[in-house]
């Protein structure tokens, strides 16, 4: 029995990384997962511990089937990732990353809201770092606007913490629900950290900003942890369905007209989150199961595909598709790995998205819902579309963009080449996941009609690429910015009220100038209110303060009588 | 014996000293003498709150006279927290007075300085021990006058008018409790806390009880900054030696809460301050908007001294709010921030302090990357200033979270949500510091060091201190529980 709480090896690991010079660091920064690791096995299920923190018992223990496999994941995840990023001589990102990973474990051992806040905020904070660490003006904004989502998530979350504590006089994170009003506040607190639709942007806006290493992090633990809180506290919502639906169709038509690989993946990612969504709503031991084992093999197929894309922008320096090409010849071994990534990604029989993402579509059929799954398996051939081919095709295929790099380092090769492997194995031999699960698994993967389904769906999605591209009729790669429901609040206002002008005339138009005039007047009305010289900003006369002081007497005492 | 006389002993140790110090004069000799001054005061006070914890109320009549004749010291958990809290900062502080005076304060003041940092801490630990209403003016006074000695002592000629400025407005305010004291006195004949407490109910009906309140309503909030009476504290904070920032934004103003808190609760009574005249219909509006306008004017600052003092008046506005509340949850949240952003606020002035002593400035424009250049002092200043915003784990969520609860369970949940969208202001000036220091590059080359060991060794026991703090809550937040429900006349 461990005294030690699973998260905190990680988290003083990362901690303890900033002071070691060079080599040292990377040998512990490998070790450190692994270590935490050990640590895991030796915590039984069922385990529970409490502490008392201003006045209220908090649980920052509970282990059971559910947060264990999430914790097997992140350390997994963790290990890759440590790997992956051994070639780096900052100490920034593989601190900041560790201490990430370590956050997220803490989340989903997490027994109460406020643990589960206290790290929500820790993943925001660590995260941050690793947008940052690309450096430049655009990664320092992109990384503000990031931060922002995240921090009005975990307030979401503790505003709802605090009611839901003042309705059940209970911390305890279980089955939440939706049949309250003020349970939709940490229900939006976790649709925010899962990239739900229209909460989504900070995710395409962010992750392909990051450095290589960080996005094969970021990948991996922000939107899992939200996934696993989906699930713990709001399994079986019906309206999880129709979000998660959305979430699988909509990003696959910007994920095909967007030139930025890593954007493309981000995209991808939303619609694989899509189908946890789909999976949780669903509930059930199915549903759940579901769920939960496409969110393990997402973090794998998903890390793999943002570190091929990774090595390939860390030798390459270019991540559009038009700029990409033709780069299998020098990078043999990536392009290898990033096919299995692709093959996963996917579906396909013997890899490992196919035993759990049928899973999903099985409980959505079991449920009599045609409509909703009608809409995966469209979403499917989309997924297999844009990441399954367009990814590798674009980069190592193609025209040739003549490039002639280097292959990726070792260490990179070596973390691709474990998540591949892991790839395989899982989906060659399901049982290898199926026995984590929080629920027995009564599904079985190889049957006649997953497996001619899937297939059918491979070939003719395959076959659509090839028709599309050899009569040309495939949108053409350019170099161009696409915009995302971020329109609705970046160019938002501008063009909406622009339209609204032109029809309505020029009483609308002396409205919103009116409008746009007075927000301007009111920020510029703070600020010369507010600064050096302003009525609050600057020091006052002692004539003033003295008649204020008077003046607040005589209020008093007439208010007081 | 000692134990006996403790209240008593912890108010005229520092208040001999002083003069001693007069006498001292060798510039190391006096430090090292105040120091354990503030040390022995610093033990003093831990054994009284361990004996009011353990034993209830502990009363001292001064001279042997029995209250409510004689004077009366009289220590209850709210003012044995205050007591300590007083204490600790002073303390604390005098490791990084050694450095810092000599660097900013010239040689031959010096032993004027401690004296007067010794008057000081003797005033505000006489004005929170005390039972007696009048005693509570005297060492207002004796607190106040040292405090306009400490400001004026400041570098910047500035200083001067920002110590006058504050002499103003202090002494409007200590005369402005005078006269609530004497109208007090007027109507029932006695000055003791206690006593007052048990005569001025049948005086709730008379205009002259009104009267006194609103006087002493006034003064206090003066005293303690609130909005819209705070513009003397700006440029008293801004301009005076960072020793002395730090001591009065950790000290000044949290013990004038202790006042207001002592007055509204014990002496006059919830009921009739906030049933009959409803203060707290002043008070809620008033904290919210004083957190908004003080937290919009420290983002538009542009020297940081002037931010953080500006930020203190936003912080004291949830201090504010907290009391108005008038529930356990509500004072709870304001006593434990009273103590949490003392500690908070005394590490950031300190951090500064450390950067005006190498660069001599607290200009934001000079700290372009500072964070490379005194990477541990700025690592200090950016986990103080995660606390001030209220992030988990450090001391200022603790607070946040006691506010909300407080706000819910009154059922206003807008109050909530506008106190929890205003840490979004500290945020952002938070980071415009973090911005300049961290993202942009130094205009020139100089070398600069990381500031003397005693100087951190004090800056980073008080940030240390808003981490652990976060951490293990038992003692501030079981003191300020009890605390709050000895106010409120509940035990909880």
């Amino acid at each position: 029995m461990s005294e030690i709480h699973p998260a905190l090896i990680l988290l003083a690991g990362g901690l303890f990384l900033f002071c070691l010079p060079g080599t040292p660091r990377r040998m512990v920064s490998v070790c450190l997962p692994v270590l935490g690791f050990l640590n895991l096995l030796t915590i039984a299920e069922g385990t529970l511990w409490h502490i008392t923190w201003g006045g209220y018992e908090l649980t920052v223990l509970r282990a059971d089937r559910l947060s264990m496999l999430f914790g097997y994941l992140f350390h997994l995840a963790a290990f890759l990732g440590a790997i992956y990023a051994l070639h780096l001589k900052d100490r920034l990102q593989i601190g900041t990353g560790l201490i990430y990973a370590g956050s997220a474990v803490g989340a989903v051992f997490a027994g109460d809201l406020i643990t589960l806040f206290i790290f929500w905020e820790l993943l925001a904070i660590t995260s941050v770092f690793l947008i940052w660490a690309r450096g430049g003006e655009r990664a320092l904004r992109s990384g503000m606007r990031y931060l922002v989502m995240h921090i009005l998530s975990g307030l979401l979350l503790l505003l709802g913490a605090v009611f839901y504590f003042l309705n059940t006089k209970s911390l305890a994170f279980e089955h939440i629900g939706l049949n309250e009003g003020h349970h939709y506040l940490i229900f939006l607190a976790f649709g925010i950290k899962c990239a739900f639709p229209l909460l989504h942007n900070w995710l395409i806006d962010a992750y392909p900003e990051s450095t290589p290493v960080g996005t094969v992090f970021l990948s991996a633990f922000t939107t899992k942890t939200a996934v696993y809180a989906l699930a713990r506290g709001f399994a079986g919502e019906e309206l999880l369905i129709y979000i998660g639906a959305i979430m699988t169709m909509f990003p696959v038509f910007f994920a095909v007209i967007e030139n930025d690989l890593r954007r493309v993946l981000s995209y991808s990612m939303i619609n694989q989150i899509g189908f946890m969504v789909v999976g949780i709503g669903v509930g059930g031991a199915l549903g759940i199961n579901g769920a939960v084992s496409h969110a393990f093999n997402d973090v794998i197929f998903k890390g793999l595909l943002f570190m091929s894309m990774g090595a390939v922008l860390y030798r390459t320096g270019r991540m559009n598709a038009t700029d990409l090409g033709g780069l299998y010849k020098s990078m043999p071994w990536t392009c290898a790995c990033c096919l299995i990534g692709a093959a996963s990604i996917s579906a396909l029989p013997l890899f490992n998205a196919f035993i759990s993402k049928p899973m999903v579509m099985q409980g959505v059929a079991n449920m009599g819902a045609v409509g909703i799954w009608l809409v995966l398996l469209a979403a499917s051939a989309g997924v297999l579309h844009h990441a399954g081919v367009k990814i590798p095709f674009f980069t190592f295929f193609a025209h040739d963009s003549k490039i002639r790099c280097p292959e990726a380092p070792l260490n990179m090769r070596i973390a691709m080449t474990i998540s591949a492997i892991l790839c395989v194995a899982i989906g060659s031999y399901p049982p290898l996941l199926y026995n984590l699960l929080p629920y027995p698994v009564d599904y079985i993967s190889y049957t006649t009609t997953h497996v001619v389904l899937q297939l059918q769906l491979v070939f003719f999605g395959v076959l659509a690429f090839a028709a599309l591209m050899l009569t040309g009729n495939y949108p053409a790669e350019r170099p161009s910015v696409n915009l995302d429901a971020d329109w609705i609040y970046r160019r938002a206002l501008p063009n909406g009220i622009r339209a609204i002008v032109r029809t309505g005339g020029p009483l609308v138009d002396a409205f919103f100038n009116g409008g746009k005039a007075l927000i301007r007047k009111l920020i510029a009305g703070i600020r010369t209110q507010h600064n050096n010289r302003g009525l609050f900003g600057r020091s006052w006369l002692s004539q003033s303060n003295v008649l204020l002081a008077i003046i607040f007497l005589a209020i008093y005492l007439i208010y007081y009588f | 014996m000692i134990d006996m006389h403790l209240p008593i002993l912890l108010i005229v140790i520092p208040l001999v000293a002083a003069p001693l110090c007069v006498l001292l004069r060798q510039k190391t000799l006096v430090w090292a003498f105040t120091s354990l001054v503030c040390l022995a005061a610093l033990c003093m006070a831990s054994m009284l709150l361990i004996r009011v914890l353990e034993e209830g109320v502990v009363s001292y009549a001064i001279g042997g006279w029995i209250a409510p004749w004689g004077i009366e010291y009289r220590v209850d958990t709210i003012n044995a927290f205050v007591l300590l809290l007083v204490s600790i900062i002073a303390a604390v502080l005098t490791f990084f007075a050694l450095p810092s005076v000599a660097d900013e304060i010239s040689g031959k003041q010096h032993y004027l300085f401690y004296t007067a940092y010794l008057l000081c801490l003797t005033g505000l630990m006489g004005i929170t021990i005390t039972g007696d209403a009048f005693n509570v003016f005297v060492f207002l006074e004796i607190s106040s006058l040292s405090s306009y000695t400490l400001i004026a002592m400041g570098r910047d000629r500035r200083a001067l008018t920002a110590s006058y400025q504050y002499l103003l407005m202090g002494t409007l305010g200590a005369t402005f409790i005078v006269i609530g004291i004497g109208l007090m006195y007027m109507m029932t004949g006695t000055l003791n806390m206690f006593d007052l407490s048990q005569r001025l109910p049948a005086m709730f009906e008379t205009r002259t009880a009104m009267v006194a309140f609103a006087f002493l309503t006034v003064g206090m909030l003066i005293k303690l900054a609130m909005f819209p009476l705070h513009m003397w504290l700006p440029n008293a904070y801004c301009y005076a030696p960072s020793v002395v920032t730090a001591f009065l934004a950790a000290t000044a103003t949290k013990v004038s809460i202790y006042v207001f808190l002592r007055f509204t609760f014990t002496v006059w009574g919830a009921e009739f301050v906030f049933e009959k005249l409803n203060l707290d219909v002043f008070l809620i509006p008033l904290s919210l908007i004083g957190i908004y306008v003080a937290s919009l004017s420290a983002i538009y600052q542009t020297n940081i001294k002037r931010l953080l003092a500006y930020s203190s008046v936003a912080q004291i506005g949830y201090m504010m709010l907290g009391i108005g509340f008038v529930s356990l949850a509500g004072l709870t949240g304001g006593i434990v921030h009273l103590f949490n952003h003392a500690l908070m606020k005394a590490a950031l002035f300190l951090a500064v302090g450390c950067v005006v002593l190498r660069l001599g400035s607290s200009d934001l424009a000079d700290w372009k990357g500072l964070g490379r250049r005194m990477p541990v002092t700025m690592a200090a200043f950016v986990l103080a200033g995660l606390s001030l915003i209220g992030v988990p784990l450090t001391v200022g969520f603790i607070s946040k979270w006691y506010l909300i609860l407080a706000a819910l369970e009154a059922g206003w949940w807008p109050i909530a949500l506008l106190a929890l969208l205003s840490s979004l202001l500290a945020v952002v000036y938070m980071w415009r510091v973090v911005e300049v220091a961290y993202f942009q590059k130094a205009d020139d080359d100089l070398n600069v060091k990381e500031a003397p060991l005693m100087m951190q060794i004090s800056m980073w026991v008080l940030t240390g201190a808003t981490v652990y703090f976060g951490i293990q809550t038992d003692l501030t937040v079981n003191v300020a529980q009890r605390a709050a429900g000895l106010l409120l006349g509940v035990m909880p």
